[in-house]
């Protein structure tokens, strides 16, 4: 063997052949260092944004409350019509009797009831509608304070910045810190932002409604693109016959998996609200439009997961005379069920997170209350994010991150399923 | 009503499936030999009432509220002489608002009478379609009632039903492209009447804001496509230059030098990566990249406008990092493994193996693959919408503002439309070039993915 070497001749340790080495190995490294980097950036990138949604979503998931004892004077309530009483000079009072030092001026009394949110007043009446023999008596509330003392509380308004560069001015933040000192300010978890539906003010702005759509649409959207994905799926896989229908329907399959989701968004506007006269703003439309996107998905997973299922199977069913569809429906199908959901779950993910074909149908509307049936207006999560994104107020920014945060729990829970379906289910063959 | 036509159905199913199978088991116990098993005789009769029964359900759904209001409108169509379309609109919401019970002032007399026709007319078709349904069932069981004999073929009766089925559910894929085809073409030919076709396709002023009274003519030039066209080009450009040098090295890293362990965690962080919805990039490049760049520009003293295309387009670049990575690592995959052996057997380093053997022949793939991602980025929409600019200028420097298609569509759509206004319909003719674009695109890079399959098979 030594002199097998020896007899090439070569000399392995000349300076040039060494330097010639090098010059390889050092190329080697640097391919594999450019990877590395790129793969770092790929990484820095997915942490930056989850570090950066964490870091101004974590506030909206606790909420600033102020407790104030009210005195329900009957001079402005009316027993016999609770709903119409002057819930604001309630209010105003109640302030008043916080800050005895206060002048009795407009401006200033403005200024205290200010640090409430506009849904005190409402909290209250809904109260006292509930139980009209309350009025007359003191009782204690929990309300939410308005956005901008909210942040102060936070600490997101540095009471160090000069004042005209400030949404809070000094005897506001004064006032504010008067009540903190009495131990009247909590900052208990923000239910809220999943019970409530969406409001023009931020510390009352909710998901409800958002997360009730979302559930319609997927559920529209499941009910529809399931049966037809997999009734499709077998015919191509199964039954079709290898001819020229068959390919056009398959080109089209794979087309429509690549067509950009604003134009299944136009498709619907022009269709189903222009031609159908289907509502405008209903999950239900925006489920029917998501189907139409998470079919191919659907189709295109079943099919692999039918492929999967050994031929053995199908030939033994076949050999002891079960027909063609009793192979397939008896046997075949049941195997291929874990892939399938699977499937589904992940295109159903795809569909939870789509916004721009539900923008254009109109599911981005300012609706304040959840809807009751699919057919009613309402938002789904990302149009709400999307909504909330485009808000001025700062308080929404928090919002839109935690917004953002629940919508990715609700992703990585549903991508969850499908894992574990994966991997409870699958079998090698 | 709908409910209770569903229930109908439901039970008309039950009892036919209940029915057929007791008559043909009575057969069988009497001793006669039955062609089929008795639950396919009972399938028969549930699915021979079932799929025209649904059907006709489903149409009736589908039809009733447009059949209902023309009845309407031609009852009253002596109000709407005069009447441009976006106002007959009005006037139909309104008139359905009050035959919801939400009356706002005093309407005139007809359109309380209108509504009052509409809300008995809904009444009406709700009945109907009860009685159709009731109807229709009844029939369907009659029939296959009668079918139950020991020579019926059940099996195949049955068996021909659910194949056609699958035929219909594969057909919808092919109806989706008619629709979206059929929609695009009819509201972009109807652009084309108000708007010349060279003055779209070959303008460089897009100024769709500008006809906004029903007289005014648009102006010319104000629909000219050309700068929109270009905006979009220039973010997918963007995109692209972070998106493909950024997929294709940690492609090259996992298929090559990375260990099990490292491919083990990489592989799910591109995953998560690619399974963000876009409307959260889009709230990302607003919240950090675009403020980022600016204050970045500011200290080199740059002009960078507040929606730079640079911040929509590299965080479009990050969205379409691990699709180019999982394309490329694909096509790394199939290149056989003989090429790699047989280069790292003459004694080249892995690098050179990488670069010279098979980066070169996974070429097709790849390509197909950054093919795909143009595509891609010329139709991603929420990310363009959030942080791109809604102006359109002719420029190409990516430090300007520019607009995209997707965005003039969205923005174009949102809010109200009336499918008469050159506004609305220049959207559509958007989408229509938006999907001619990434069609080509994309049967261009299926066709270049299969051809190069076809060389190592």
């Amino acid at each position: 063997m030594t002199d097998q070497t020896n007899n090439t001749g070569f000399d392995w340790t000349t300076p040039s052949f060494q330097s010639h080495m090098k010059r390889r190995r050092r190329s080697q490294l640097q391919l594999k260092l450019l990877g590395l980097g790129a793969i770092a950036i790929a990484f820095m990138m997915l942490m930056l944004l989850i570090t950066s949604l964490i870091s101004t979503g974590y506030h909206a998931f606790t909420q600033t409350h102020l407790k104030i004892e009210v005195f329900l004077d009957p001079e402005h309530l009316d027993p016999a019509k609770p709903a119409r009483g002057n819930y604001r000079q309630i209010l105003t009072d109640t302030m008043k009797t916080q800050f005895p030092d206060v002048p009795d001026d407009r401006a200033e009394l403005r200024k205290l009831t200010s640090i409430l949110s506009n849904g005190a007043q409402f909290q209250i009446r809904d109260r006292v509608v509930e139980n009209p023999g309350l009025i007359g008596e003191t009782v204690q509330f929990d309300v939410p304070v308005a956005d901008t003392y909210d942040q102060l509380n936070k600490g997101l308004i540095d009471p160090d910045t000069p004042e005209e560069y400030r949404r809070l001015k000094n005897d506001e933040i004064a006032n504010f810190e008067l009540l903190k000192d009495r131990g009247l300010v909590t900052e208990p978890l923000n239910t809220a932002l999943l019970t409530n539906a969406d409001s023009r003010f931020p510390e009352l702005a909710g998901l409800k409604g958002a997360l009730v759509g979302s559930f319609y649409a997927l559920l529209t959207c499941f009910l529809l693109s399931f049966p037809l994905g997999i009734g499709a799926a077998i015919y191509l896989e199964e039954f079709a016959p290898r001819n020229r229908v068959s390919d056009l329907i398959e080109i089209n399959i794979n087309n429509l998996a690549a067509v950009p989701s604003v134009v299944f968004g136009l498709l619907a506007l022009a269709v189903f609200l222009g031609w159908f006269g289907m509502p405008r703003s209903a999950p239900f439309v925006g489920g029917m439009t998501l189907a139409l996107m998470t079919l191919p998905t659907i189709i295109i997973a079943t099919r692999a997961a039918l492929k999967a299922v050994p031929p053995s199977i199908r030939e033994a069913a076949l050999a002891v005379g079960a027909s063609r569809q009793q192979v397939v429906f008896g046997h075949v199908l049941p195997l291929a069920m874990p892939g399938i959901l699977t499937g589904t779950i992940i295109g159903l993910a795809q569909a939870l997170g789509e916004t721009a074909p539900l923008l254009l149908i109109g599911m981005n509307a300012f609706i304040t209350s959840a809807p009751s049936t699919p057919f009613d207006s309402a938002t789904a999560l990302p149009t709400q994010i999307f909504i909330w994104a485009d808000s001025p107020e700062r308080g929404f920014v928090s919002r839109t991150s935690a917004a953002i945060l629940v919508l990715l729990t609700f992703l990585i829970m549903m991508n969850a399923v499908a894992i574990f379906l994966r991997q409870k289910f699958e079998r090698k063959w | 009503m709908t409910l209770l036509a569903f229930v109908i159905l439901l039970t008309a199913v039950t009892v036919g499936y209940v029915m057929n199978l007791r008559a043909a088991r009575a057969i069988r116990d009497g001793g006669t030999r039955m062609h089929s098993l008795e639950s396919f005789h009972g399938g028969y009769a549930a699915l021979m009432t079932l799929v025209p029964t649904f059907f006709l359900i489903v149409i009736w759904m589908l039809f009733q509220g447009t059949v209902i209001e023309l009845i309407v409108k031609s009852g009253i169509s002596g109000q709407f002489e005069g009447l441009g379309t976006g106002e007959a609109q009005l006037v139909m919401a309104e008139i359905r608002s009050i035959a919801g019970g939400r009356i706002f002032g005093t309407p005139e007399q007809w359109k309380l009478d209108a509504a009052e026709r509409l809300v008995a007319l809904r009444g009406l078709s709700g009945w109907l379609l009860v009685a159709a349904t009731a109807a229709l069932a009844t029939v369907m069981l009659y029939v296959s009632r009668r079918t139950v004999s020991s020579e019926f073929r059940a099996r195949q009766g049955v068996e021909r039903i659910v194949h056609g089925l699958m035929v219909g559910c594969a057909t919808v894929a092919i109806f989706v492209t008619i629709g979206i085809v059929a929609s695009l073409l009819f509201e972009t030919f109807r652009f084309f009447q108000m708007v010349p076709f060279w003055d779209f396709v070959l303008g460089t002023n897009w100024e769709p804001q500008i006809p906004i009274r029903e007289d005014q003519v648009a102006a010319e030039g104000a629909f000219g496509m050309l700068p929109v066209f270009l905006g979009t080009l220039v973010i997918a450009f963007v995109a692209m230059v972070i998106a493909t040098p950024i997929g294709l090295l940690s492609a090259i890293y996992l298929h090559e030098f990375a260990s099990n362990r490292i491919r083990g965690v990489v592989k799910p962080v591109l995953e998560v990566l690619a399974g963000v919805p876009t409307v959260v990039y889009g709230f990302f490049a607003i919240l950090v990249i675009a403020p980022a760049i600016r204050s970045f520009g500011a200290d080199l003293g740059l002009p960078i406008a507040s929606n730079t295309a640079l911040a929509a387009g590299s965080v479009m670049g990050i969205m379409l990092i691990p699709f180019i990575s999982s394309f490329a690592d694909d096509a790394l995959g199939a290149v056989p493994r003989s090429l790699r052996d047989g280069s790292l057997a003459v004694g080249a380093t892995q690098a050179e193996t990488m670069l010279k053997v098979l980066f070169p022949a996974a070429i097709p793939g790849i390509v197909g693959g950054i093919l795909l991602a143009i595509s891609r980025a010329i139709g991603e929409t929420m990310i363009v919408v959030m942080a791109a600019g809604l102006i359109a200028r002719m420029t190409i420097n990516p430090l300007d503002s520019v607009t995209t298609v997707t965005v003039q569509i969205v923005t174009l759509l949102i809010g109200d439309t009336a499918f008469d206004s050159p506004k609305t319909l220049a959207a559509f003719a958007l989408g229509m070039v938006l999907f001619l674009m990434t069609l080509c695109i994309n049967i261009l890079a299926l066709r270049i993915v299969r051809k190069y399959r076809e060389i190592y098979d």
